[in-house]
């Protein structure tokens, strides 16, 4: 019924800018690296942020070695604590937590992955993990949005990139090309996506308009992200009705079919 | 040295338990603290039928606290029973079971369920939920109703009771008194305070529910001051929660009266609270050379 989870007190290796408002911080903790499924995310407790009570959650980036990594934007007080630690500074982190993605199993489906921003980094051990290489489509507003493109296109996975303003790749939303590869009904393929709730919403809607299974990583505000505080939870699709489902412990993936969109704010 | 108090009937090995709403059921913190250091598990609230809740987003995060309005999502009676309570009876120490309805009559028969299910340690009233628009608090802000939920439930169980306070009131001294007249063996004080908080730039509640109720290090000072005025009028036990981060904060609780103490918020962000707050009332006791933990209750020279 559980997964393995750890609560421990990490060194960061590194906490540098990758573009723009960007980082990727890198910490050690050899017990908690290999448990690690794709999908799942570490709750972040910024030690010196005094005032502010609460983790953070990041979903998982990579994991290499006795180490594994997060990709964050600087968005609110604890991010912003975050980017100014340096290495050999020490964090505390409940992870792995949740429920990831379904990896493909050898010959079977081929993935096609769609990301919004730093929705990249929860899809990249996923392609990494994959038997079978896929298509990545992955979208921003700019080209500083645009993340790690050099390690997808490394794994030798076709990248396919739009930028709202033109300035890198096709102009335009992630879900046009997407809609576009869907329509060619190739047999055998399955979405996994990562991004903005809307976003999350087309690509769930696409996927069903072809008839594709699709996994979505939920991005929710989050407590405690351990199945407690109640505060994540998202309206599915039970047998005959629906019910709060919790993305910390239930998701943050979620089967695109069974989200009851017309209640989800 | 003796750190094991007593509630009612109820023996608990140390006066520290994880507070209802902020634990689960226990079993989702049991991969990361062993439970059976623990003074009690006070589950969350739990009415006849199943609650699904409010809708998102349910909490935020303010300076040193959280404003929370979940709405008591919980499984109902039954659910609770065929999905936790395997768990929970398999622990060492006792489960202290949450109990709310939205009549008197449902608070008893909610009250009579879980006394005939056996095994379990006490009974908390819910009676100051600020999150719900019928029950909860409605039956905490009125001292008739109050001793009505108090009694009806006294009526149909010898469980040891512990009614759950709303700090929502002008002064706690009559309804402790209520609660202590209508049969209640314990009080847990407090629960969270109503609040809000307001996105400016959107202009619109960062709650859907509009308010919420505030807990966390934010609320601390003035739980304890509640604990010390309630300690003044009943005579049974106080278990004192609101904003406990560490040893220190639970034995202020003490010292303004409370006999035992509970863990809230902190859990969210630091499951090892509990065990931490234990081990610190224990080293607080050896260096003051204080022999039972009952001696720091009520300890406060506060001259009155």
């Amino acid at each position: 019924m559980f997964t393995r989870m750890l609560e421990q007190t990490v060194q960061i290796v590194s906490n540098e800018r990758d573009t723009d408002s960007y980082f990727r911080l890198v910490m050690r903790a050899p017990q908690i690296a290999p448990l690690i499924q794709p999908g799942q995310f570490a709750h972040i407790h910024v030690l010196p942020m005094k005032d502010a009570l609460l983790r953070r959650p990041f979903s998982i980036f990579q994991v290499e070695g006795d180490t594994f990594s997060i990709l964050y934007k600087t968005v609110g007080k604890g991010t912003e604590v975050l980017s100014q630690m340096r290495a050999g500074e020490e964090l505390n982190v409940i992870a792995p937590l949740g429920h990831g993605f379904t990896v493909p199993k050898s010959g079977g489906e081929t993935p096609l992955l769609v990301a919004g921003g730093y929705g990249m980094a929860a899809l990249y051990l996923l392609a990494q993990r994959s038997p079978q290489k896929g298509i990545v489509f992955v979208g921003g507003r700019r080209r500083v949005d645009i993340l790690c493109e050099k390690e997808f296109r490394a794994l030798d996975w076709d990248v396919r990139v739009t930028t709202e303003d033109g300035s890198h790749g096709e102009k335009g939303i992630v879900t046009k090309p997407f809609f576009v590869e869907l329509g060619r009904k190739e047999l055998n393929r399955k979405v996994f996506a990562c991004g903005p709730t809307p976003m999350l919403k087309a690509v769930g809607g696409i996927a069903k308009e072809f008839d594709v299974s699709a996994e979505l990583s939920m991005d929710e505000h989050m407590c405690c992200g351990v199945g407690v505080c109640l505060t994540c939870v998202i309206p599915v699709k039970t047998g005959d009705g629906w019910e709060y489902q919790r993305s910390c412990t239930e998701g943050p993936v979620f089967d695109a079919r069974k989200i009851a969109w017309e209640l989800l704010k | 040295m003796n750190l094991s108090i007593q509630i009612g009937t109820l023996k608990l090995q140390n006066p520290v338990m994880a507070a209802s709403g902020t634990f689960g059921y226990g079993v989702e913190y049991a991969r990361l603290v062993d439970l059976n250091q623990l003074g009690a598990v006070v589950v969350k609230g739990i009415r006849l039928e199943p609650v699904s809740g409010n809708p998102t987003p349910r909490t935020v995060e303010v300076a040193s606290g959280l404003i929370n309005a979940i709405g008591l999502q919980g499984p109902g009676v039954d659910g609770f029973i065929k999905k936790y309570w395997p768990f929970l009876k398999g622990l060492k120490v006792p489960t202290i079971i949450n109990i709310w309805g939205t009549t008197v009559e449902e608070y008893a028969e909610v009250a009579r369920r879980f006394d005939a299910l056996g095994g379990v340690g006490a009974l908390e009233l819910n009676v100051s939920c600020p999150n719900i628009k019928e029950g909860g608090a409605q039956f905490g802000t009125d001292v008739k109703l109050l001793a009505q939920v108090v009694s009806a439930c006294r009526k149909v169980t010898k469980l040891p009771l512990i009614t759950k306070m709303s700090p929502n009131v002008v002064s706690i001294a009559p309804y402790a008194k209520a609660a202590e007249d209508a049969g209640s063996d314990a009080l847990a004080i407090t629960n969270s305070y109503p609040a809000m908080a307001i996105d400016i730039e959107t202009r619109k509640p960062k709650l859907a529910n509009v308010t919420g109720g505030l807990t966390g290090p934010c609320i601390k000072p003035i739980a304890v001051k509640l604990v010390w005025e309630a300690a003044k009028a009943v005579k049974i036990p106080i278990i004192g929660m609101g904003g406990i981060q560490n040893a220190a904060d639970a034995i202020e609780f003490l010292m303004a009266g409370a006999t035992a103490v509970a863990v809230g918020t902190a859990n969210f962000y630091e499951p090892q609270t509990v065990l931490q707050v234990i081990a610190g009332i224990h080293e607080f006791m050896q260096r003051q050379g204080i022999k039972d933990v009952k001696e720091i209750t009520g300890s406060v020279h506060a001259g009155k």
